[in-house]
C-alpha cells in the first residue's frame, strides 16, 4: 500500500515537468497553428540554463529564482526564433514551418554542445527540499511533494491567464479565429510573438524545474518531445485542462510500468494513446476541429506527366553508367551508391504519400527499420534463407502500415504528423526495449545475403536492380488511375467523395504501400550492412528523409531522388565536422525561407527564366 | 412520368436549430426542377442530405423505390446521381480533360488499379464530354488556371460521365456573368433533355429559374410553402409575401423570442 502511494506520488511530480512542456506546446499551436517541434529543445535549454544560475546564485531564492529566470530567458529566446524564422513563413505550407523548427532543433543542439560541452550534468537538490519523509514507511522526496503542489497553481495561473485577463481573450479569440481577430485591429505579430514568448518560457520552467529530479543531458530534447505529442495527442490539442490530465496520466503509468512491466515502460503510453484515440478520435477532452487539411503541400500543383524521350535517354544512361560502375569504379563506390539507392527509395516512399495524398508523415522511418527488423528477425530465429527474409522485409512493413495506417489516417493535418510520429516511437521503444528478442541497442547482427549476394559488386548490382525498380515502380504507380486517385483526395476530398472515391480508403492504401516500398528500402539496407540497429528506427531517421523530399523539392516527382542522392553524398563529408548539426539547421531554414521550391523545383524556375525548358510544361 | 426521387418529411436540426423542417417533393422523370428560396431558408441544407453530406435528423429520400437515406455521397453517386457544388471542387492539379477521366475512372471502378497509365484511360469518352460542354479546345490546359465560367462547365462535364439519371446542381450559375448564366443554363437543359437526365437545382437567379425549370419549389425558413408550375409559384400568396414583403420572414413571434 505504501509503495503504492509513494509511486503515485512520484508519477505525479514528473507530470509537472511534462504539464509545463505541454501546454506551452497547445499555447502556441492553438494561436499560430505552428506545431513547435523544437519545442523539447527549449525545455533542453531551460535545463541547462537552469543549472548554470542555480551554479551562481545561492540558496533559496537563488534556486527558484534561476528557475523563474530560466523560463524567462528561454522565452527570450523563444521570441528571436519567431521573430527570425517563423515570421517569415507564417503563410507557407505547414510542411514547411514543421521543417524549419526542425532545422531549430539541430541548431539549438549544436549551440548547446558548443556552450555546455557532451557531458551529462547532474542537476543541483533544492535547497531545503533535500530529504525525504516517510509515507506509510516509503520515502518520497520532499522535492516531489513541492512539484506536486506547485502544479495545481501553474494550472490554475495559466486557467486565469487564459479566461480573465485581456492576453487571455485575445489568444483564445485568436484560437477559434485568427483572421477576424487581426481583422479587429489587434497586432497579430506581436500576439503571436507573446504567445511564443509564453508557450516557450513554459517549456523552460519545465526544464528548468525537473533538475533536481532529472539533471540535464543533450537527449532531452527528442526524449521530452515525444512524450509531449503523446500528452497533446491524448489530452486533445488546445485543451489546457486535457493537457493536465494526460501529464498525470502518462508520468503516474510510467512509474508504474517501471516497477511491474520494467522492460515496457517506453511502449505503456503509446499503447494508452492508441487506446485513447481509438474511443476519442480528438483526445479526452479535444474538440473536432480543423487542424489543417490533409491537403496541397504549397503552391496549387501543375499536372504531372511521364518522362518524355529525353527523360527516358538520359534515366537509361544514368542507370548503364551506373550498371557499369563495377568496370571502373572502386568497391568504396559501390558501397556508397548503395547507400545512396537505398536512401533515395527510401525518400521516394515518403514523398510519393506526402507529395500526392499530401499525407505528412513524420514516422516513416518504422517502415524503413521496421522492414530492415522483420528480415533480421527471421533470419536470426528461423534461419530463413536470405531470399526469403528479404521478401518479408516489405511485406512485414506493409503489415505495420496498415495496423498505423488505421489509427493515423482518420486524422488530418498536425494530428496525423503528430501521430505517425508517436506510433513511429512506439516501434522504436518495442525494439529497444525488448532487448531478449531484439538485442536492444545492441542491435542484431549477423545477417549476411545468400552466397551468391555475398560479393560487394553482385549486392551492388542486387541493390541497383531492386532500388532503381522500386524508385521507377513508384513513379509508375503516380502515373496510374491510383495515383491520380490519391491526387483526386488530396486536391479535393469532396469531390473525390462526390465522384465515387473512397478518400479514407485510398488514402489507406498509399500509406500501406509507401510502408511497404520503405520496408523494402529497409530490406536491402539490412543485407548490405549485415546488422541493424534502432536508431535506424529513430524520429531522427524519419526526418532525414523528410528534410531530403524537401531540399529535393516536395512539388516535384524526381525531387526525393535528387535531394536523396545530394544529402547522402554530403551526409559524409558533412558530418566529419564538429558542428555538422549546425550547419545543417541553417541550410534547413535557409531553403525554407528562401527557396522553398527545393533544388528540382528551382532549378525548373532557373530553367524556364533562361528560356532551357518550356514555361509550363508538366511537373516531372 | 415515373418517379426518380421521392423525398418524405426530410428535417434536419443543428442543436436546437431547425434548418429544415418536414420538407416532402417527388421529381420525375425528365424534369427539371428548381428549389428557390431567400438566403437560409435551407436549400443547401436539403441538397447535402439528398447527396449524403448530411445525414437527416429523420425523414426518408428515396431513389427509384430504394432507400437511400443517409447513404455515404459516393454510394449515391454510384446509384446515378450526379451532383454539382455552389464553389466547383475540380482538381487543381489535373488537366481538364484528367478530370472528367478520373470520374470515368471511378466509375469503371478502376481506382485501385496500379499498372496502367492513367492519363490515357478513357481519353476519347472525355473529349466527347468535353465537346458536349464546349471545352474540347481546352482539354489540355491545367484545371488551375480555368476561368470560373468554364470551371462551371467542367464541372457540368465531370457530373454527366457517369451517366447519371438524376444531377444535383447547387446554384450552377452562382458567380457567373448574367449572359454566361442563361448560356450556361440553356446548355444543361439542352443536354438532359436529349438524354432523358432529371436535374434538381437550387439557384438565386430568378431569370434562371424561371426560364428553365419545369416546376418550381420554394423553401422558405426550413419549411416548403410552394411546388408546381412556374405560373402556379408566381400566384402563390405566401411566395409573394415572402419574396415581396408582408414581414413573414420573421414572424412576431419570433421577433419577441
Amino acid at each position: 500500500m505504501g509503495l503504492l502511494i509513494a509511486q503515485l506520488l512520484t508519477g505525479l511530480a514528473n507530470a509537472a515537468a511534462l504539464f509545463l512542456v505541454a501546454s506551452g506546446l497547445s499555447l502556441i499551436f492553438g494561436v499560430t497553428r505552428i506545431v513547435n517541434f523544437a519545442h523539447g529543445s527549449f525545455y533542453m535549454l531551460g535545463a541547462y540554463i537552469g543549472l548554470t544560475l542555480m551554479n551562481i546564485l545561492p540558496g533559496h531564492v537563488g534556486f527558484w529564482g534561476s528557475i523563474l529566470l530560466a523560463g524567462i530567458a528561454v522565452g527570450l529566446i523563444g521570441v528571436v526564433v519567431e521573430i527570425l524564422v517563423l515570421r517569415p513563413i507564417y503563410r507557407a505550407p505547414e510542411l514547411f514551418q514543421l521543417v524549419a523548427t526542425f532545422g531549430v532543433i539541430l541548431v539549438i543542439q549544436d549551440l548547446t554542445l558548443m556552450t555546455w560541452g557532451a557531458e551529462d550534468q547532474l542537476g543541483p537538490r533544492a535547497p531545503g527540499l533535500r530529504g525525504v519523509i516517510r509515507i506509510l514507511g516509503e520515502p518520497v522526496p520532499l522535492y516531489d511533494l513541492a512539484l506536486i503542489g506547485i502544479t495545481p497553481f501553474v494550472l490554475f495561473g495559466l486557467w486565469w491567464l487564459i479566461t480573465k485577463t485581456r492576453l487571455g481573450v485575445l489568444v483564445r479569440a485568436a484560437t477559434q479565429d485568427r483572421e477576424m481577430v487581426g481583422a479587429l485591429g489587434v497586432n497579430q505579430s506581436w500576439l503571436f510573438t507573446g504567445v511564443f514568448f509564453l508557450g516557450s518560457a513554459l517549456a523552460g520552467l519545465g526544464g528548468a524545474i525537473q533538475l533536481p529530479k532529472g539533471g540535464a543531458d543533450l537527449l532531452m530534447d527528442f526524449n521530452i518531445i515525444a512524450a509531449v505529442f503523446v500528452v497533446v495527442v491524448i489530452g486533445g490539442m488546445g485543451s489546457l485542462p486535457g493537457a493536465f490530465i494526460a501529464s498525470v496520466l502518462i508520468s503516474v503509468l510510467n512509474v508504474f510500468g517501471v516497477a511491474y512491466l520494467p522492460s515496457s515502460t517506453l511502449v505503456l503510453m503509446f499503447v494508452v494513446m492508441a487506446i485513447v484515440l481509438t474511443v476519442r478520435p480528438f483526445g479526452l477532452l479535444g474538440r473536432e476541429e480543423v487542424a489543417g487539411e490533409h491537403g496541397q503541400v504549397g503552391e496549387p500543383e501543375r499536372p504531372i506527366r511521364p518522362f518524355g524521350l529525353t527523360g527516358r535517354l538520359i534515366f537509361g544512361a544514368i542507370v548503364l553508367a551506373l550498371a557499369l560502375l563495377p568496370l571502373y569504379g572502386s568497391p568504396f563506390a559501390q558501397v556508397l551508391i548503395t547507400d545512396i539507392v537505398i536512401f533515395c527509395l527510401f525518400a521516394a516512399s515518403l514523398q510519393f504519400i506526402l507529395a500526392s495524398g499530401g499525407l505528412v508523415s513524420f514516422g516513416h522511418a518504422m517502415f524503413f527499420g521496421g522492414g530492415a527488423y522483420v528480415s533480421a528477425l527471421a533470419v536470426t530465429y528461423a534461419d530463413t534463407p536470405m531470399e526469403l527474409a528479404f521478401l518479408l522485409a516489405p511485406l512485414g512493413a506493409g503489415l505495420i502500415a496498415i495496423l498505423v495506417g488505421w489509427f493515423c489516417i482518420r486524422l488530418s493535418g498536425v494530428y496525423f504528423a503528430m501521430l505517425t510520429l508517436a506510433f513511429s516511437q512506439l516501434i522504436w521503444s518495442l525494439v529497444f526495449q525488448w532487448g531478449e528478442v531484439t538485442g536492444g541497442d545492441d542491435g542484431l547482427v549477423n545477417i549476411w545475403p545468400a552466397a551468391w549476394l555475398s560479393d560487394t559488386t553482385a549486392y551492388y548490382l542486387f541493390t541497383l536492380l531492386v532500388g532503381l525498380g522500386g524508385i521507377v515502380f513508384l513513379r509508375h504507380v503516380i502515373h496510374s488511375p491510383f495515383g491520380y486517385a490519391l491526387r483526386a483526395t488530396r486536391d479535393s476530398a469532396r469531390q473525390a467523395e462526390a465522384t465515387g472515391i473512397d478518400v479514407r480508403r485510398v488514402q489507406w492504401v498509399a500509406f500501406a504501400f509507401a510502408g511497404m516500398m520503405a520496408g523494402l528500402a529497409g530490406g536491402l539496407f539490412v543485407f548490405s550492412k549485415g546488422s541493424i540497429f534502432p536508431n535506424e528506427l529513430e524520429i531522427a531517421k524519419s526526418f532525414d528523409a523528410l528534410i531530403v523530399v524537401f531540399l529535393g523539392g516536395v512539388k516535384t516527382l524526381s525531387g526525393a531522388v535528387v535531394g536523396g542522392a545530394f544529402f547522402e553524398s554530403v551526409k559524409d563529408w558533412l558530418t566529419r565536422l564538429e558542428y555538422w548539426r549546425l550547419v545543417l539547421g541553417l541550410v534547413i531554414i535557409g531553403v525554407v525561407i528562401v527557396a522553398p521550391e527545393g533544388i528540382v523545383g528551382t532549378a525548373r524556375r532557373v530553367g524556364e527564366r533562361l528560356g532551357l525548358v518550356k514555361e509550363g510544361e508538366g511537373t516531372r | 412520368m415515373s418517379v426518380i426521387l421521392k423525398v418524405e418529411h426530410l428535417a434536419k436540426s443543428f442543436g436546437g436549430v431547425k434548418a429544415v423542417t418536414d420538407v416532402s417533393f417527388e421529381v420525375r422523370a425528365g424534369e427539371l426542377k428548381a428549389l428557390i428560396g431567400p438566403n437560409g431558408a435551407g436549400k443547401s441544407t436539403c441538397f447535402n442530405m439528398l447527396m449524403g453530406q448530411l445525414k437527416p435528423s429523420s425523414g426518408r429520400v428515396s431513389l427509384d423505390g430504394q432507400d437511400i437515406t443517409g447513404h455515404s455521397p459516393r454510394d449515391v453517386w454510384r446509384r446515378g446521381v450526379g451532383r454539382t457544388f455552389q464553389i466547383t471542387g475540380t482538381y487543381q492539379s489535373m488537366t481538364v480533360a484528367e478530370n472528367v477521366q478520373m470520374a470515368l475512372i471511378s466509375h469503371h471502378r478502376k481506382i485501385y488499379s496500379f499498372l496502367p497509365r492513367a492519363h490515357r484511360m478513357y481519353r476519347e469518352e472525355a473529349l466527347a464530354l468535353l465537346a458536349l460542354v464546349g471545352m474540347a479546345d481546352q482539354a489540355n490546359r491545367a484545371c488551375a488556371i480555368l476561368a470560373y465560367g468554364d470551371l462551371k462547365r467542367l464541372e457540368l462535364a465531370i457530373a454527366l460521365a457517369h451517366e447519371p439519371r438524376l444531377l444535383l446542381m447547387d446554384e450552377p450559375t452562382a458567380g457567373m456573368a448574367p449572359r454566361e448564366r442563361i448560356s450556361l443554363m440553356q446548355l444543361t437543359a439542352d443536354i438532359v433533355a436529349e438524354r432523358g437526365i432529371s436535374v434538381l437545382f437550387t439557384e438565386h437567379d430568378m431569370d434562371v429559374v424561371f426560364a428553365h425549370s419545369h416546376h418550381i419549389m420554394v423553401l422558405n425558413r426550413g419549411e416548403l410553402i410552394a411546388d408546381g408550375t412556374a405560373a402556379q409559384v408566381r400566384a402563390n400568396a405566401r411566395v409573394q409575401e415572402v419574396y415581396l414583403g408582408g414581414g413573414t420572414l420573421f414572424s412576431p413571434e419570433d421577433a419577441h423570442g
